[in-house]
């Protein structure tokens, strides 16, 4: 009779932790694919806001064609990205482009007052932050998710319910490893 | 810095507990002095669960109308609400409601009980004299005020100080007005009845001093903690250690804040001396000094 009581409830308390496991890891998957949506979400905005930078710009520095139409290029590309190593090179080309943008306005002082300029510029600039806290955070969640199915008592349950470790996000362009070279 | 984290949250929770026995040893003891039974605890608990729902639900309304904060429009104030989006969004947190403190002195706030329910507060001082990353370093430090649960670890904090001097004050009406005859038939002649009411005295009339230099404590560690994980989300410290350099510079004090909300800002609002030499200053200090923060931050 003790016995048997033991048994159940040792079986009880295995039910119950093999529950919040599951539980457990389905959560912190779910967490890193809302992780990944919010990348693509921040980047669709980033695509938004530059049509009316150029419709901006245009009307203050025309001609300055060649700057205009490798924004406006590195944006098509980027839209029409259709795998995330094509998207990150075209991210890092209009991130590129949009600073020469930038660059370029230094030499124009109505542009630089002009308030829907500076409006779009604060908006930008804070989109490529949330960019990148986007993708911080994305690579958190790939941590802890790894660490999880990796470790017991998750292990056991990851490989029969197909959850593989997740990839994180690097950057591949060469020239953000480097160092960046200074010249006086 | 993981490490430190997690060692700051422990000894939290350590006060935290310390805390807690205090409370009930008072407790225990009144009602062991007073003769007075269960009863007595029963009401103490009452009134302490009710003061602390209460306390739970409404102390960032408390707050922001003691600090004279107004709603920060997102049309009036894009790159506060943009820096807190991006942070938020880092931080895996929903994003605060915000609002804006009409006066000149550069200081922030949060406060709430959980993320789903939090604010955060800055002086229209603070938008003027911090430049974007200074900002984002103060707003990071902030929103680690909620997402390790600082905002409701203060809470309860006071709620407990409250408590403590609330029943201590209680006992000691009660002694000298009332219960004093009918102790003096049954404990004179027992000496270790008198001793023991004697160290009950000391223990009663000191317990909310005590109590008081806890909470400062903790206080104190949440700020070392607040600025190495807000430098977790930003992963930039010479933002935080610029932000921090220019409030030591700034000599500028907080019109509306008081002592009750002291602890709750990035610096000490009040108009106290940061001067670090002596050691017992510290004690009665809520944050620590912005040289020895710097310092932490630096060795990142």
């Amino acid at each position: 009779m003790v016995g048997l009581i033991i048994i159940i409830v040792v079986v009880v308390i295995l039910v119950l932790i093999a529950i919040a496991t599951y539980n457990g890891l389905v959560r912190i998957r779910t967490r890193v694919d809302n992780a990944w949506a919010q990348i693509d979400v921040q980047l669709k905005r980033r695509h938004d806001l530059i049509p009316n930078l150029i419709e901006t710009v245009k009307g203050y520095a025309a001609h300055e064609r060649e700057t205009l139409d490798s924004v406006v290029q590195a944006r098509n590309q980027a839209v029409s990205a259709n795998s995330p190593e094509q998207q990150g090179q075209a991210e890092n080309l209009l991130t590129q482009s949009l600073g020469k943008l930038f660059a370029l306005a230094e030499a124009y002082p109505n542009l630089k007052a002009n308030q829907n300029f500076l409006e779009l510029q604060e908006e930008l600039t804070a989109t490529e932050d949330k960019v990148a806290y986007a993708r911080q955070f994305y690579n958190d969640s790939v941590q802890s998710y790894n660490a999880r199915i990796a470790t017991i008592p998750a292990k056991f349950f990851a490989g029969p319910m197909g959850y593989k470790a997740r990839e994180y996000f690097q950057t591949d362009a060469p020239e953000d490893r480097d160092v960046p070279k200074v010249q006086f | 810095m993981y490490e430190d984290i997690a060692q700051n949250k422990r000894r939290t929770w350590l006060l935290i507990g310390i805390f807690a026995v205090v409370v009930f040893g008072i407790a225990w003891l009144i009602t062991f002095l007073l003769s007075f039974g269960i009863a007595g605890v029963v009401i103490a608990a009452v009134i302490a669960i009710v003061s602390s729902a209460v306390s739970y639900y409404n102390s960032d309304k408390v707050a922001l109308a003691m600090s004279h904060a107004k709603p920060a429009p997102e049309q009036d104030y894009k790159r506060l609400h943009n820096l807190v989006e991006g942070l938020c969004i880092g931080a895996g947190i929903p994003k605060p409601r915000l609002y804006v403190i009409d006066d000149e002195a550069p200081n922030a706030f949060s406060t709430g009980r959980n993320p789903q329910h939090s604010a955060v507060a800055v002086t229209s001082g603070l938008l003027e004299k911090m430049n974007r990353v200074e900002l984002e370093g103060v707003l990071a430090h902030e929103l680690s005020h909620i997402r390790n649960y600082d905002i409701l670890v203060s809470t309860l904090a006071v709620t407990m100080v409250g408590m403590v001097a609330l029943m201590s004050d209680l006992f000691l009406r009660f002694t000298f007005w009332g219960g004093m005859s009918d102790r003096n038939d049954s404990n004179d002649s027992n000496p270790l009845g008198i001793v023991l009411v004697v160290f009950g005295f000391i223990a009663i009339i000191f317990a909310p001093l005590i109590a008081q230099l806890m909470q400062l404590a903790v206080s104190r560690q949440r700020e070392y903690l607040a600025d190495a994980s807000g430098v977790q989300i930003t992963r930039y410290p010479p933002g935080l250690v610029s932000a921090l350099e220019k409030l030591k510079g700034d000599q500028t004090h907080v019109h509306f804040a008081s002592k009750a909300t002291a602890h709750m800002w990035i610096e000490e609002p009040l108009d106290v001396h940061q001067d670090r030499k002596r050691k017992f200053d510290e004690l009665f200090m809520t944050h620590p000094p912005l040289d020895d923060r710097i310092a932490r931050l630096e060795e990142m």
